[in-house]
């Protein structure tokens, strides 16, 4: 497994999601082996700006062909922003999931709750596990 | 047996193969006392002469209205046209009749063609961008169609014009009887203006503020409605989506549409109905085929099969289902109806019917209906025992006030003769329904005014 | 083994003179029709002026053909399908049996086809006696007191049945709101519990394959309104402990939903109603041969115990106290869950089942069935080498083979095999269903073959099978890009789903 499948700058949940921090703002997409597992995303439903996530409850989901998963939030905190061209071209999830397939920013209400997140190598070694 | 093709040899030889002493093994695991506790006493196996002389005896006993030397105005929600004998023909083809849902777009191209054709002739009928591969008939086309606004709302609450016809209440009431809250408590009624017979719009916007604050997921208008008068959509439609409720219009003659503005034209986000009526003979009012289009921001929402366009990997144009995850094999609880198995057969048939006739045809076919419907109308009103219900225009069919109030016994009595009049409403004793169509001559409607003013002086 | 013959399989699907039919609104010219109206007799009325501003200004975009161009259309595409009446459809849980050609004949015949359902009932005795008589004898075959007709595939069926076992509560005082199902359930059943309320429970299948029973006895309280399994399930595997499932629930005061969909492995070996079922559906274009019509119509009675019965959809069906010999639809049953659709149910259908089940007998639809069953172990015996078994229990109609050996050495999966099966001249079984035999990334081959089909045919659909197996060793490559000898190849389902294109436009 390429480390660059799973860039350092970013902290994972089990559920293969992944949060970017910056400041009080935590961009949350999710990860490479998600995409994999899910094949060809055809549907990204998202909140909408200004709903609230909480920690661990869904907040969206995403589609493939055959299959709908559900998307668990990695913090708890208001959607400040969404990724809106997701809705014409779910198709950036598959290509580049940790730029442009980014799915939303969220105002943190409990920035402490990142520190429970794997990091890059913790994340690596869990998906061996489940292996 | 002629469709059980295996020899005292045959059987011998995969047992064998198998390793089973005898067929009855293959079942030695099914617990005795799970057991049937006899044979099936089910009355002797027929031979096929035997089967047809007890079958066409069976069907010697009624009196079809639909069958030669029988003359029938009934209506009331399935009004039979004339099904071109190609209809019939084609759909008699084993690759139609005899294939599966196309889960396998390779080997069923041609269902899926075909699929995706009906979509887009019903959604042409009803003005709107999107419809589905069919429910099974309009009267549960007409609770999923409540169903989704709900969803697409959030809302609980619907409004029903009395218009609507009883059927399609009665379903709807028991399709939501087990959703919170109950149908008794969610369905307002908006009443028809009594001299126009037009849902008045003043009683659905009523019945939205009883409902309370935001509670309104739709309005459900038929058009033509029961009593055959034709809905003035467009003001219904401002009063549903100033609430911000959804117009749901309903149909049991899509016919109409060749002559009347389509419900999307006139602010309806969803239509439904009933297609039988051009598909097939009545056939007791079953198998139907239930018509169902929506606006094309609901797409995702809608229940039952869609299917879409794509392209193979040779890049040749075809035809797959599609938005799957919205059905009940993928989503199971969370699906959007518990729908599967559709009316694909009667879908076929509507479809080849509609190519039949063509934007002339229909449009030719739907000023005949008015024609004849209008001349009876005429005549019938003119009878002494017989009043117009309504003044509101009508397309096909039409309601009559019964002099004396016992519209059954005027129907019953000639039924005798083969002459079915219309349909007596169970809802309105003195009231009957008159459905003409492109079937009756004008000496059949005079023959009706005739027998009618006899038993109805 | 010397016992079949062992003949090498070759892909045998060719392409003969196949027309494309572009959609027929590509088709035609203005002004063509292939109407045939008759003349107008009475005055003419101008749409325009007679509805004003309610006319339709603009005419829908039907296509302008011929009746000749709409018949090659349509003939066309037919032979873009498969069908039975082509070959072995061997569809699991679908039982795609041969439609007998009478039963198509007797539902033509005018005086059941020409009836109007809002016909006086005294015009209508001969078919509401078919009715009448088809609810009789599928009560005897399926052991239960009374059914209806009324709902028009099995998940309507489902939806009646649980309504009826809600109103059963209900009239008891009781609002139980959970249902307990089995993970190897069709979609269908969840998706029926949520259109009644009911929270569904997942009740895990047993290393066996069969319904677990403790973990059936642990979620099983006075909270449970019913148990919903099917039976055969959908592997194909006889619920041996039907009789303690059903005491469990019954004792905690619910009730047994059986899913019909696969009685045909059951006719005259089990009688469910007389089993501890308290309501099943009757998929009648299953079991008893209806046709599929490229999906419905369907027909889904469903049989209830003499407990049920006051709840029964209206209208029914009874026999008229009046007059000897005669039928009437009974309205007035004040506990009834109501209506389900219009009208009286899939009449057209019902005349099919009733014609079929009066041909067969009692001792003919019971041989049906252990021809069924005769049929699907036979594939069993020549297929579990090369595709292991999900589970290795007795199997009942059907058979459930993975892709588990295959896909280690090979590479190829399931959807290859099935795909590679259109090369060989055959439909493909159900693939990746049910849920308990695709876990852990296995893929999963439902196959159905029905008592219809000869041992020559069997033998040359495991022939093909095997062949793909040595395939997939030999040129991997040619089964994962399968099927080739198909007119249309794979299709782009992800382009269908991104870019949803679901009606024909002028491009």
């Amino acid at each position: 497994m390429a480390s660059d499948d799973y860039p350092d700058d970013l902290r994972y949940t089990k559920e293969h999601e992944w949060a970017r921090v910056d400041g009080t703002r935590a961009t949350i997409g999710i990860t490479r082996f998600a995409v994999d597992a899910l094949g060809d995303i055809t549907q990204v439903d998202l909140p909408k700006e200004g709903e609230a996530v909480v920690k661990d409850a869904v907040f969206g989901t995403v589609e493939s062909v055959k299959a709908v998963s559900d998307l668990f939030a990695p913090c708890t905190g208001k959607v400040v922003k969404v990724n809106d061209p997701l809705g014409d071209s779910p198709e950036y999830v598959n290509e580049d999931c940790y730029d442009e397939g980014w799915m939303v920013i969220v105002e943190l209400s409990k920035p402490e709750e990142l520190d429970g997140l794997m990091t890059a190598a913790q994340y690596e070694e869990y998906l061996k596990e489940q292996e | 047996m002629r469709y059980l093709p295996h020899t005292p040899e045959d059987i011998a030889r995969m047992l064998r193969v198998i390793g089973a002493p005898s067929v009855e093994a293959l079942f030695a695991h099914i617990p005795e006392t799970l057991r049937a506790e006899r044979p099936l006493d089910l009355g002797p196996a027929l031979d096929e002469a035997s089967l047809l002389a007890h079958l066409a005896e069976l069907a010697a006993r009624g009196r079809a209205s639909g069958a030669e030397g029988s003359l029938s105005f009934l209506g009331g929600g399935l009004t039979p046209h004339h099904v071109p004998t190609a209809v019939d023909a084609l759909l008699q083809r084993a690759e139609w009749y005899t294939s599966y849902t196309p889960y396998q777009p390779e080997i069923s191209q041609g269902t899926l063609q075909a699929v995706f054709e009906f979509q887009t002739l019903v959604a042409e009928l009803f003005g709107l961008a999107i419809a589905n591969a069919s429910m099974y008939d309009g009267a549960s086309a007409t609770a999923e169609a409540i169903l989704m606004a709900r969803r697409i709302t959030g809302r609980t609450h619907a409004v029903i014009s009395s218009g609507l016809h009883p059927h399609y209440l009665e379903t709807a009431e028991t399709y939501l009887s087990g959703l919170h809250p109950h149908a008794e408590q969610v369905f307002g009624a908006a009443q028809l203006d009594g001299t126009r017979g037009q849902t008045d719009p003043a009683t659905v916007e009523a019945a939205i503020v009883a409902a309370g604050d935001g509670g309104v997921c739709c309005v459900v208008v038929q058009t033509p409605n029961y009593f055959g008068v034709v809905e003035d959509l467009a003001p219904l439609a401002e009063v549903a989506h100033r609430h911000g409720a959804l117009l749901v219009a309903v149909t049991t003659e899509p016919v109409a549409f060749g002559a009347l503005q389509p419900p999307g034209a006139l602010g309806a986000d969803i239509a439904c109905g009933e297609g039988i009526g051009l598909a097939s003979g009545p056939s007791l009012g079953g198998p139907g085929v239930g018509l169902f289009a929506a606006r094309a921001e609901h797409t995702r929402s809608m229940p039952g099969r869609l299917v879409g366009e794509t392209v193979d990997r040779d890049g040749q144009r075809g035809y797959v289902l599609t938005l799957a995850t919205r059905e009940q094999h993928i989503r199971r609880e969370k699906a959007t109806s518990n729908i599967c198995t559709n009316q694909g057969l009667c879908a076929l048939a509507f479809t080849i019917h509609a190519c039949l006739l063509g934007r002339r045809g229909l449009a030719e076919l739907a000023a005949l209906n008015l024609a004849k419907a209008e001349y009876a109308k005429g005549l019938l009103s003119s009878l002494r025992g017989f009043s117009l219900c309504y003044s509101g225009p009508t397309f096909n069919e039409f309601a009559l006030r019964v002099r004396g109030g016992n519209a059954a016994h005027a129907v019953d009595t000639l039924a005798g003769d083969g002459l079915f009049a219309g349909v007596a409403l169970a809802c309105a004793p003195d009231t009957l329904l008159v459905a003409v169509t492109e079937k009756h001559r004008k000496e059949d409607i005079e023959r009706l005014a005739r027998s009618l003013d006899k038993v109805c002086p | 083994m010397s016992d079949h013959p062992n003949r090498p399989a070759k892909p045998i699907a060719t392409r003969q003179l196949l027309h494309p039919s572009p959609p027929i609104f590509e088709q035609g010219s203005p002004g063509r029709t292939g109407a045939s109206l008759p003349p107008l007799d009475v005055p003419a009325i101008d749409p325009k002026a007679h509805f004003g501003a309610l006319a339709r200004s603009e005419p829908p975009g039907l296509p302008e053909v011929s009746e000749v161009e709409v018949t090659r259309h349509f003939t066309r595409l037919s032979r873009w399908n498969y069908a039975i009446d082509i070959g072995l459809y061997p569809l699991g849980s679908c039982t795609m049996k041969y439609n007998p050609k009478v039963n198509e004949r007797v539902a033509r015949m005018p005086g059941f086809a020409g009836l109007h359902p809002a016909q006086p009932v005294s015009t209508l005795q001969g078919a509401l006696a078919v009715m009448w008589k088809l609810e009789r004898l599928l009560c005897e075959i399926s052991g239960f007191a009374r059914a209806t007709l009324q709902p028009a595939a099995g998940a309507h069926g489902e939806l009646a049945g649980l309504m009826m076992i809600r109103a059963y509560h209900q009239d008891r005082g009781r609002h139980p709101t959970k249902v307990l199902i089995p993970d190897s359930a069709h979609g269908t059943n969840p998706a029926s519990c949520t259109l009644n309320g009911f929270q569904i429970v997942p009740i895990k299948t047993g290393a066996d394959g069969l319904l677990d029973i403790d973990s059936l006895r642990a979620a099983a309280d006075g909270d449970t309104a019913a148990v919903m399994m099917t039976n055969p399930s959908t592997l194909g595997l006889f619920e041996e402990r039907l009789a303690d499932a059903a005491e469990i629930i019954h004792r905690a005061g619910g009730l047994v939903y059986m899913d019909g969909a696969n009685l045909n492995a059951l006719l005259g070996k089990v009688r469910p109603g007389a089993s501890g079922v308290d309501v099943m559906h009757i998929n009648l274009h299953k079991t008893f041969t209806t046709p599929h019509g490229g999906g419905g119509p369907g027909s889904g009675p469903v049989g209830v115990t003499a407990a049920l019965e006051p709840f029964l959809p209206t209208p029914t069906v009874e026999k008229d106290p009046g007059v000897d010999g005669a039928y009437r639809l009974l309205f007035n049953r004040p506990k009834s869950v109501g209506r389900l659709r219009s009208f009286f149910g899939n009449f057209g259908m019902h005349v099919r089942a009733y014609t079929y089940i009066r041909e067969m007998g009692g001792p003919g639809l019971t041989q049906a069935t252990e021809m069924a069953v005769l049929n699907a172990n036979y594939l069993r015996s020549r297929l579990k080498d090369a595709y292991p078994l999900a589970y290795e229990r007795p199997s009942m109609h059907e058979v459930v083979f993975t892709d588990k050996r295959l896909k280690r050495e090979t590479g190829v999966q399931t959807l290859d095999v099935a795909k590679r099966l259109m090369d060989y001249g055959y439909h493909p079984p159900t693939i990746y269903f049910p849920l308990p035999a695709v876990t852990g990334g296995a893929g999963a081959l439902m196959i159905e073959p029905t008592e219809t089909e000869t041992p020559e045919t069997l033998d040359a659909f495991a022939d093909a099978m095997l062949s793909i197996a040595d395939e997939a060793r030999t040129e991997p490559e040619t089964v994962k890009t399968a099927p080739h000898q198909t007119a249309i190849r794979r299709l782009d389902e992800t382009r269908a789903a991104r870019h949803p294109r679901l009606r024909w436009t002028r491009q």
